[in-house]
């Protein structure tokens, strides 16, 4: 056999922007999320309007941006608008489709943690933080999640909850009065993984290829559940590659670390 | 009316130790250059507010500057950990730091409300977040029409903000464009504004819709191109990236942090002086 021809993070990334349809609207974090939307809009997905926290609204950047707040974001909106302005009229107004975040750690009800690793106040380890996290969590009409598999990333339990995804379990959205339905993707190098409708504990629903099951309670912090039908993630095709690896070389390039 | 001044004098004569400072600039206009000038000043026990700590508050958290820190995100951009931040919260380095941690969401709405005089913000936030635990003041209220509970937070009052814009004019009106981020309801939220320019222009040229802080909001305006590098400035100069990740290194140790804020800040005179050594540093290090 030939050794494949593409990486379980290609495999994540292109998984990911598959789900982007054309013409949604999405609030994307920086690094994977980002990386993953630019991939949809350049290819199935032209008309996607990408949304970031620093302002700009329908952004297309030739290269993906390094910090939050790229004059490239800015330079392709279709407009600028202030901080504020992003998070009262346009998260808070209801206008996000699809929140897309990255996470420090996830547990097996999709909260995540971006803040800190140890007691919050005696941290073992100090992560950056909310940032927008909190507020696209909670309003956005859905929450799609990147991020890669491994034991210190999917914990059994979170030392704390940045941003909310299903909480407990079950209808614990609702008793929170959040209107959006939370996250309902998870997309790691390994596989993907969605709510059950019921629980909403985070089942997978695909493996990528050549990935095996106890690989995936391997890298899990607590005993996972697959779904009673457990697909292949479809393979990327030979274009959605070339644009991934054109925009990362791209990338590269413009931040000097080719 | 704005003054048209020397950074240095707008240092001296506006940031007092003790004060409530909210250097701002989202990713975008970070007035680092004034970062620089507090350092060398060597004022203390201030209370920073900023979005994104970024490299500047860590630079001034490191130099010893600072009490307290608010904010809402506090990475460094694309490259990982600000380490000095980190060491002051986890080691108590140079001395322990209190944080008042919030969420984007929430500081750019405490900005607004500081910015129309308002005691604190309300807005839907923090449901099921922890933040609220470990932060007494994120409280929720009832709203007295509906009876929905909503997330509020102080609005942000600084003593002191202080922005980078592209543009003055004579008068000290100023014009910035691009990201804008929360500087204009900083510099509304605040008692007094320093606005670091890259350019002093005899017309402004500006659409009617222009994000435009007139002279009479701001208190001090100083010409000081290039102070927002190692961040940018849209239409003169773009972010310095590599800098953002040498910073890694330089700030990962006490000494090599040290080192640098000496060898830069505290051993030049101005910012002009800063720019030189900085490009003896760069060539030192390619030769």
């Amino acid at each position: 056999m030939n050794a494949p021809a593409f990486t379980t993070e290609e495999v994540m990334t292109v998984a990911a922007a598959r789900m982007l349809k054309n013409g949604a609207v999405c609030f994307v974090g920086i690094g994977l999320p980002s990386t993953a939307a630019n991939l949809a809009r350049l290819t199935h997905a032209p008309d996607l309007v990408l949304i970031y926290e620093s302002g700009p609204i329908g952004a297309k950047p030739h290269v993906l941006p390094l910090s939050i707040g790229d004059g490239n974001l800015a330079e392709t909106a279709d407009t600028v608008v202030s901080t504020p302005e992003i998070f009262q009229y346009w998260l808070q107004g209801g206008r996000i489709g699809i929140g897309f975040l990255g996470a420090a750690q996830i547990d097996r009800y999709a909260n995540i943690n971006t803040t800190v690793i140890g007691d919050y106040r005696k941290p073992k380890t100090r992560l950056p933080g909310a940032g927008g996290a909190p507020e696209i969590a909670a309003c956005a009409g859905e929450i799609f999640i990147i991020l890669r598999h491994s034991k210190r990333a999917f914990v059994e339990k979170l030392d704390f909850i940045t941003s909310v995804g299903h909480l407990d379990g079950g209808d614990a959205r609702r008793r929170l009065g959040l209107s959006g339905k939370g996250p309902t993707a998870v997309i790691t190098d390994l596989c993907i993984l969605e709510p059950d409708p019921e629980t909403k504990e985070l089942v997978v629903t695909h493996l990528h290829a050549g990935i095996a099951r106890e690989q995936v309670q391997e890298a899990t912090g607590w005993p996972i559940r697959f779904a009673a039908e457990v697909r292949e993630t479809a393979a990327p095709t030979a274009s959605e590659l070339e644009a991934l690896r054109d925009l990362q070389r791209r990338t590269a390039e413009a931040h000097g670390r080719a | 009316m704005a003054e048209l001044t020397s950074l240095r004098d707008a240092i001296a004569s506006l940031i007092h130790d003790g004060d409530t400072v909210a250097m701002e600039g989202f990713t975008h206009l970070i007035p680092f250059a004034a970062g620089y000038e507090v350092i060398r000043q060597q004022r203390r026990n201030l209370t920073l507010v900023r979005m994104t700590p970024d490299l500047i508050y860590d630079q001034l958290i490191g130099a010893g500057c600072a009490r307290k820190l608010v904010f809402s995100w506090g990475g460094n951009p694309g490259v990982g950990s600000l380490h000095r931040l980190r060491d002051a919260v986890e080691k108590g380095w140079p001395h322990p730091l209190e944080i008042e941690e919030h969420s984007h969401a929430a500081l750019a709405n405490a900005y607004v409300a500081g910015a129309s005089n308002l005691p604190f913000a309300v807005f839907r936030g923090y449901t099921g977040s922890d933040l609220p635990k470990y932060n007494d003041r994120i409280r929720f209220i009832r709203c007295p029409f509906t009876g929905e509970e909503l997330a509020a937070v102080p609005s942000v009052r600084p003593d002191v903000a202080v922005i980078h814009a592209q543009k003055a004019d004579r008068k000290g009106n100023v014009l910035l464009w691009g990201i804008l981020g929360v500087q204009k309801e900083a510099v509304l939220a605040a008692k007094r504004a320093i606005v670091t320019v890259e350019e002093i222009v005899d017309d402004l040229n500006a659409a009617p819709n222009a994000c435009i802080l007139p002279s009479w909001v701001v208190t001090a305006v100083c010409h000081v191109p290039g102070g927002a590098q190692p961040s940018y400035a849209m239409g003169y100069y773009e972010r310095d990236n590599r800098f953002y990740q040498e910073w890694d290194d330089i700030a990962r140790t006490r000494e090599s942090f040290q080192a640098w804020i000496k060898r830069h800040v505290l051993d030049t005179e101005d910012f002009e002086a800063f720019k030189r050594v900085l490009r003896e540093s760069a060539r030192r290090e390619v030769a």
